[in-house]
């Protein structure tokens, strides 16, 4: 047999040490990610620059668009005695030439294991006179040896929060939304809710415009998209803010409540029909607003979809891998349409995975193999001892998706071998829909190439 | 000079001043490093300027380059299919390095092994970085055993790894011998590549060539070579370019004895010393094993290039008459006569559309140099070029080797030290042969460098960054610009179009005479490709009111 991942054995033995084919990565890409959402700033990340050439490459192939960040460059030297003098001397090359307005600076396992203290050498360049009038340096710690992408996602939105926020003692009426570890077509998507509702929101961070951004013969390091430094300051003085997905957005928005008393509300992330109901009614609420009939006909477009197309959802099995705000929120969408996620690994640690996934399959009728901090190697062996009808995950899932000959989606991150994540939206009703699509497009297609010729349908 | 001014017909005074002006903009201890890097090639009797490489990345600078564990494990091992790598540390390094080269592999059988789909990782946690993490990498090494059964385990080291000090290497040799001692006959070796070693992927490729050469070379003396045995050195299989010469020379009757490393395996390294001579392409990453080798064993080396049709039946020749033997010699001219109508037919088809075009190259550390061949064959010009992580010799030539001074970033690269091997060393020509070769115009263990090989009037730029990308794009405004997957887009959003050199996108292979073609055609999809027509809307083009609408005429 010709296989790809010819060694994986069916029989799963107990791994202690070894990760094999891991289904996260390391924080300072999220924080990276999440510091290219805030407009005019250069994200910086505070070690050996492998780290930032690494990440640099992973969300250019994600997003087909130019990911620009500086390091600081470590060696030997700055390993030993600190990297205090190459953090200084980087700041000001980068307001010299660059000129962004904001530095957004994360450490990596290297600075982080040397102790580095970035906030105090980021007070140091500004007692210096490094970081010009109007100019800013946030920063969050993000050590690549605890929890995943997510968290360095979290924790920088958390920084961005923490070093901006500013009450001014006066409530400008609008919603702060964290959008979580989502496509810049999710927040794009996120934010015409909220228009069409005649909420006034902040994004934070709003990588749409960013990292989905147009071909027109110029090239802007800077892009016109991302939360700008005045709204991230105002965010304190917000009516609430809305987090999306526990894992990503709680953080940041836990801060605005215990420090600026502006409430904060925790959300799954608004993948589906209930998910995008909870967020449409929750977001209601919060502004004093109704819901328009555009919403209600979107919704209504969802649920025909799904009544049309039942038969085929009905009892499929599907092995899911990815981050845990989306593991969740996928999950219940599919058990609300009636398929079955019978196997879900994410690679991000916590224990209470467990317990969201248990709660939203209570009531199927299957038992989900769910693993908190595992990896595709493990996912892998399950799916050959319990094969399944579909695999939704990034890109890296094609090689199992090959050798068991099963129909892969492609969702989550990284995909770096389609395109049209970044421009369509799988968050919102919309979102549904067309997710819903691939979904029937991937089995159905499945269904045109196997079925024998005198069973073959023209109607579905 | 305005910014968005293309510079067409330039003299070298125009080059020396867009210098000047582009320094301009650094803090003035950046300029004075940055002018050093940065030259216009005017040669004077054949001696290039001296320029600065193989010198630390500034601080906040975007560089393209990577680090030493990216040289290490994903360039010099990442082609090789049938060791198991793992890498201790956090799961980022380990993430990152999976699959994300190209560089493809064709085992033998079904049964062969190929990890290269699965990446291996320690997977660090806060309480190993505190603890220590050698229990833990020992624990992975046994579960890797475990479940595969490798004959070979390599461990690559991550930044966090060197600072607190885990003994990788005492952890391999540890259950190593463990497993030798219960009769499994298992490899298992370390490489202490942490990222922050040295200033760019170049020590890491250092770094990979020492251990190899170190730990497996000369380990399986059984090897029956060929008649004409060869071995190729910094060739890494990316689209399938290995596949393409090894094809060739098969047909010629050479045979490669080993790969480093592209489409290669252990096995391959082991008998790396049986075969007669080595042939280097990628000079920087590689030139010192060929060095090693012929001390240790006796084996002659010579640079080739198998990028361009000109270079690839220059090599091919090359081959046939160190080997000097008439039915290779003829063999070789058949099989180049044989490969050639398909190329003429390709550029008589191609080069109306693309003579006369000009192209940039700033990639790897003698891909900018290669590639520049099939640009000149096509009738294309190349404007500016430079490494991202190159040293002197690969700009300057062999002969600056003795003048490059040894600073402390590579003094903490291992030389090792080699002498010849008393069982194996075994010379493959007299020195009267070697000479006779000589005289006849022959080469050995010779590299000119890029500059010698580029017009006086170009740019030779090391270790490029993003700010002086842009400049050199809007002012020179190229056909076709060629980097890697992270210049990709920024320079495309200008609208010229960009060719990854590292990863070829999603192209190959490029080698050979078959690549040629692949590579020609495909230049001329991306310089005359529609797209970059499409930027400006028809309004913006035009933007004043016209008189009628178009109802108007009806």
């Amino acid at each position: 047999m010709d296989k790809l991942l010819r060694h994986t054995p069916t029989e799963v033995a107990e791994r202690k040490a070894l990760s094999i084919n891991p289904a996260k990565t390391c924080q300072p890409i999220g924080a990276m990610y999440a510091a290219l959402g805030i407009h005019g700033c250069l994200p910086h990340s505070h070690g050996s620059q492998g780290c930032c050439a690494y990440h640099r490459s992973m969300l250019t192939r994600h997003y087909k668009e130019p990911v620009s960040a500086a390091t600081s460059s470590f060696t030997e030297g700055s390993s030993v005695f600190g990297g205090q003098s190459n953090l200084l001397q980087a700041i000001n090359n980068i307001f010299t030439v660059y000129e962004p307005d904001v530095i957004a600076v994360h450490t990596t396992c290297l600075s982080e294991t040397i102790g580095d203290d970035v906030p105090q050498i980021v007070d140091k360049a500004k007692k210096d006179g490094k970081v010009p009038d109007n100019k800013y340096v946030v920063s969050a710690s993000t050590p690549s040896y605890v929890g995943s992408h997510v968290t360095g996602f979290a924790n920088m939105v958390r920084g961005m929060i923490k070093d901006f926020a500013e009450p001014t003692g006066k409530k400008n009426g609008k919603v702060n939304i964290i959008p979580g570890f989502v496509e810049p077509s999710d927040m794009e998507e996120v934010k015409r809710l909220a228009e069409l509702m005649k909420v006034k929101t902040i994004v934070m961070p709003d990588t749409s415009g960013v990292l989905n951004g147009p071909l027109t013969g110029e090239f802007h390091m800077f892009p016109e998209g991302g939360v700008t430094v005045d709204e991230l300051k105002d965010s304190a003085n917000s009516r609430g803010t809305l987090a999306l997905g526990e894992w990503a957005s709680a953080e940041g928005a836990r801060y605005l409540d215990t420090e600026y008393k502006v409430p904060c509300t925790v959300l799954p992330l608004p993948i589906g029909l209930n998910n995008t109901d909870r967020f449409v009614d929750t977001l209601r609420r919060l502004g004093g607003v109704s819901v328009p009939e555009t919403i209600l006909h979107e919704r209504g477009q969802l649920v025909d979809l799904i009544s049309d197309y039942h038969q085929y959802f009905y009892g499929k099995k599907v092995a899911l891998v990815g981050d845990p705000d989306q593991l969740i929120a996928l999950t219940e969408f599919l058990v609300s349409i009636d398929m079955q996620p019978v196997h879900i690994v994410t690679g991000t640690q916590g224990k209470t995975f467990y317990k969201r996934i248990e709660e939203i399959t209570k009531d199927a009728p299957f038992e989900p193999n769910v693993k908190e901090h595992g990896d595709m190697f493990l996912l892998h062996q399950w799916i050959k001892n319990e094969p399944v009808d579909l695999i939704i995950g990034n890109t890296y899932c094609k090689y199992m998706a090959r050798d068991e000959d099963i129909p892969h989606i492609r969702h989550g991150f990284p995909i770096i071998d389609r395109v049209g994540h970044q421009y369509f939206p799988t968050v919102g009703y919309r979102g549904a829909i067309r997710l819903l699509e691939k979904i029937v497009d991937a089995l159905l297609s499945r269904l045109d190439r196997d079925n024998p010729v005198e069973s073959f349908e023209l109607v579905y | 000079m305005a910014t968005k001014d293309k510079l067409v017909n330039f003299t070298n005074r125009d080059l020396n001043d867009l210098k000047e002006e582009l320094l301009k903009k650094y803090p003035p201890k950046v300029a004075r490093k940055r002018a050093k890097q940065f030259m216009v090639n005017e040669a004077t009797d054949g001696n290039p300027p001296e320029i600065q490489a193989n010198v630390r990345t500034i601080p906040g600078i975007i560089t393209m380059r990577g680090c030493t564990y990216a040289g290490c494990k994903g360039v010099i091992l990442g082609p090789t299919r049938d060791i198991v790598n793992i890498t201790h540390g956090p799961i980022g390094c380990g993430f990152y390095s999976w699959l994300t080269r190209r560089n493809q592999t064709k085992p033998e059988s079904n049964d062969d092994w190929n990890f290269m789909p699965y990446a291996f990782s320690t997977d660090m946690s806060e309480h190993d970085i505190v603890f220590g993490g050698e229990k833990k990498l020992k624990q992975a090494i046994r579960e890797a055993y475990e479940i595969f059964k490798p004959k070979a385990i390599a461990i690559f080291a991550t930044c966090p790894v060197g600072l607190i000090g885990d003994d990788i290497h005492a952890a391999a040799r540890e259950v190593k011998q463990d497993l030798n001692d219960k009769g499994v006959d298992i490899n298992i070796f370390g490489f202490s590549c942490e990222g922050y070693k040295g200033v760019s992927q170049s020590a890491g490729h250092h770094i990979a060539n020492n251990q190899i050469f170190s730990h497996v070379v000369g380990l399986d003396d059984d090897a029956k070579p060929a008649k004409y045995s060869i071995n190729m050195l910094g060739e890494y299989n990316i689209g399938g370019d290995a596949f393409v010469i090894e094809e060739l020379l098969n047909r010629c009757g050479i045979e490669i004895n080993s790969t480093f490393s592209g489409n290669s395996t252990y096995d391959q390294f082991a008998r790396a010393h049986t075969a007669d001579l080595n042939c280097i392409m990628c000079h920087r990453s590689i030139n010192y094993v060929a060095e090693m080798m012929e001390t240790k064993f006796g084996i002659p080396w010579i640079k080739v290039n198998f990028l361009g049709v000109d270079s690839t039946a220059k090599s091919m020749r090359k081959i046939a008459q160190y080997f000097g033997d008439k039915e290779l010699i003829e063999k070789v001219e058949e099989v180049i006569a044989e490969e050639m109508p398909a190329v003429e037919m390709a550029l008589a088809d191609i080069k109306p559309r693309t003579e006369g075009k000009t192209a940039m190259l700033f990639v790897g550390g003698s891909r900018a140099h290669h590639y520049q061949d099939l640009f000149k064959e096509m009738g294309m010009r190349t404007l500016a070029a430079g490494y991202e992580f190159a040293h002197r010799d690969d700009y300057e030539g062999r002969r600056v080797l003795g003048d490059i001074k040894v600073d402390a970033d590579s003094r903490n690269i291992e030389e090792l030290e080699v002498e010849a091997c008393p069982t194996r060393f075994k010379p493959r020509k007299t020195e009267e042969e070697k000479a006779q070769l000589e005289a006849e115009g022959f080469e050995f263990k010779g590299y000119d460098g890029i500059m010698s090989d580029m017009s006086t009037d170009s740019l030779v730029i090391d270790d490029l960054n993003q700010y002086e990308a842009d400049e050199l794009v809007k002012r020179f405004r190229p056909d076709v610009f060629c980097a890697g997957i992270k210049e990709k887009f920024g320079i495309q959003k200008m609208g010229i179009p960009m060719k990854q050199l590292h990863s070829y996108d999603s192209g190959g292979p490029y080698a050979g005479f078959k690549g040629a073609v692949n590579f020609y055609k495909e230049i001329d999809r991306l310089v005359n490709s529609r797209v970059w027509s499409f930027m400006k809307a028809p309004w913006e083009k035009n933007p004043e009111l016209s008189a009628t609408f178009v109802w108007e005429n009806n």
